[in-house]
């Protein structure tokens, strides 16, 4: 039995890299997907996700399969989508839901063109699904570079980011840190999109952001039990999705991203708060 | 007489269309004001005024002994996102933001502070509560003791009592009293005449101008109310309809 768990992982070093590189994706990214998740912002990070594609596309086209290139695309297109859709939403009448929708398409479309016309279909494949077997050194630093950055930078926020989220009229009223922190949160979301696509693929990134963070809820109730729950949730994803794959052959990323699923589907029925047999139980004590 | 604000000329509205109009007065230092008219007569707006959150379409709002950034407003509708997990000791605590920021953190003396406000609104026992399970008086309650905390010159309350229960009513009034006591300002925007008469020496009534500001006894008449309902539906078109120099 512990063999089946760790054997692959003892044998084979892209088995190690690949969890390493799952690690530090559920390390940095679940935190910011906890508050993607209290900010009522889930959809947002999967528009974000999408408005990655072109400039990682534009990325790839100029320096191949480059992971420099396509990271550094990655951010830029990502962050011309945040600070455009917070521009027009704090100067126009448009909602940033709305602005948010119509910058990622935009950008979506950019992306697919650019990918379909210049590149070939496995290209396509990579970007879109990642290659969390194939992680090499650099790749690895960049993405524990990432979640220490982030770990740092929501420590540092904290307050200002738990008041944005809980209170922003507060905030607006006794601190001129506001704006600077919403987008400090939304360059975190971002970097760590970024990051989670050269491991998971662009789709498959927002996933370990925020199913964990879903299933988290049904476990814990204060902010740092969330994150605490959430990460746990994330690594054990990771650990059981890669196993899986390794053993029936599945594609790596889609895996980890069902296995925490699974742990979603399995919180949602039998957690201990607000879940599914919680609210029948309590239902039947107070009957 | 020292004024801890004075309104001057003041025009407030969103996009062209005036919510108060061409108001003047002086709001005196440690006056204890209440703010009443109809519905739609601008009293919400004039406190968006007051705290800058809303620019003057004409005229200013100028400060005397109070500064803009020594405000404690409670506003009508909070933003606050009632099933966000943070508890009633956090809520509170950040009122005490002017002293620790966004980044310091809290040292023995603050947390006797936020213990003490918690129990001046009777919520001695709530603190690590989530603020979900509150109920709508007892979440009044913790934002009161947040203002208590921030430890402003000036106090501003919209309709603080609206859907509260009377129990809670009596001790929130309580705490504008202590407010009074000790010599802050205090401008709260109330729909309870009775209230009103009770404990608010000073009344500013408006019908989005000024109706009277003065003396509660000489502004709150059924005379000046019957005015002020007329004056508002006059005005309900855009301001050249009811005869006044827009």
């Amino acid at each position: 039995m512990w063999e089946l768990l760790f054997q692959p992982f003892a044998e084979f070093g892209f088995m190690r890299r690949a969890l390493m590189g799952c690690i530090a994706i559920s390390v940095g990214g679940t935190p910011v997907g906890v508050f993607l998740l209290l900010r009522r912002m889930s959809l947002a990070g999967d528009a974000m996700a999408h408005a990655i594609l072109p400039g990682a596309a534009v990325g790839f086209l100029i320096a191949g399969f480059s992971l420099g290139a396509m990271t550094i695309g990655g951010l830029v297109a990502g962050m011309a989508v945040a600070l455009l859709s917070g521009f027009v939403a704090r100067v126009t009448a448009l909602r940033e839901d709305a602005s948010l929708a119509a910058f990622y398409l935009i950008s979506l479309a950019i992306g697919v063109l650019i990918v379909s016309t210049r590149g070939s279909n496995v290209d396509l494949m990579h970007v879109l699904f990642g290659t969390v077997l194939a992680l090499d050194n650099a790749a690895l630093i960049l993405l524990c570079s990432i979640a220490s950055i982030t770990l740092i930078a929501v420590a540092l926020i904290f307050r200002l980011l738990v008041l944005e989220c809980a209170d922003p009229q507060f905030l607006r009223a006794v601190s001129g840190l506001s704006a600077v922190t919403h987008f400090t949160f939304l360059a975190l979301v971002v970097m760590n999109l970024v990051g989670g696509f050269h491991a998971l693929g662009t789709l498959m990134a927002v996933g370990i952001m925020i199913l964990p963070a879903a299933a988290a809820r049904f476990w814990a109730t204060s902010i740092g039990g969330l994150i605490v729950a959430a990460v746990i949730i994330a690594i054990a994803s990771s650990v059981c999705g890669l196993l899986a794959s390794y053993y029936f052959g599945l594609p790596s990323g889609p895996a980890v991203i069902l296995v925490a699923g699974v742990v979603y589907g399995i919180s949602l029925t039998v957690g201990p708060l607000g879940s599914l047999v919680a609210s029948v139980v309590r239902h039947r004590i107070n009957a | 007489m020292t004024y801890a604000l004075a309104f001057e000329n003041l025009t407030l509205g969103y996009g062209h269309h005036p919510a108060v109009h061409r108001l003047d007065g002086e709001v005196a230092d440690g006056s204890l004001t209440a703010v009443v008219g109809p519905n739609g007569a601008g009293k919400s707006t004039l406190l968006k005024g007051v705290t800058g959150v809303l620019r003057p379409l004409a005229g200013q709002v100028r400060f005397g002994t109070c500064t803009r950034d020594n405000i404690a407003y409670l506003p009508q509708q909070s933003d606050i996102d009632r099933s966000f997990p943070i508890s009633v000791c956090d809520l509170v605590a950040v009122g005490l933001w002017s002293e620790i920021g966004g980044f310091f953190g809290l040292r023995a003396a603050h947390h006797a502070r936020v213990e003490e406000a918690i129990s001046a609104v009777g919520l001695t026992g709530f603190e690590s509560r989530p603020i979900g399970s509150l109920s709508g008086g007892q979440f009044q309650r913790a934002l009161f003791a947040r203002l208590l905390l921030q430890d402003a010159q000036l106090v501003l309350l919209d309709e603080p009592f609206t859907a509260i229960d009377p129990k809670t009513m009596v001790d929130l009034l309580g705490v504008v009293q202590r407010w009074h006591g000790e010599g802050r300002t205090v401008i709260a925007v109330l729909h309870d005449a009775g209230a009103v008469r009770a404990h608010f020496p000073e009344t500013l009534m408006l019908a989005r101008d000024l109706v009277a500001h003065g003396p509660t006894a000489k502004v709150l008449t059924a005379a000046n109310q019957f005015r002020a309902r007329q004056m508002c539906e006059a005005c309900v078109g855009p301001p050249h309809d009811c005869g006044r120099p827009a």
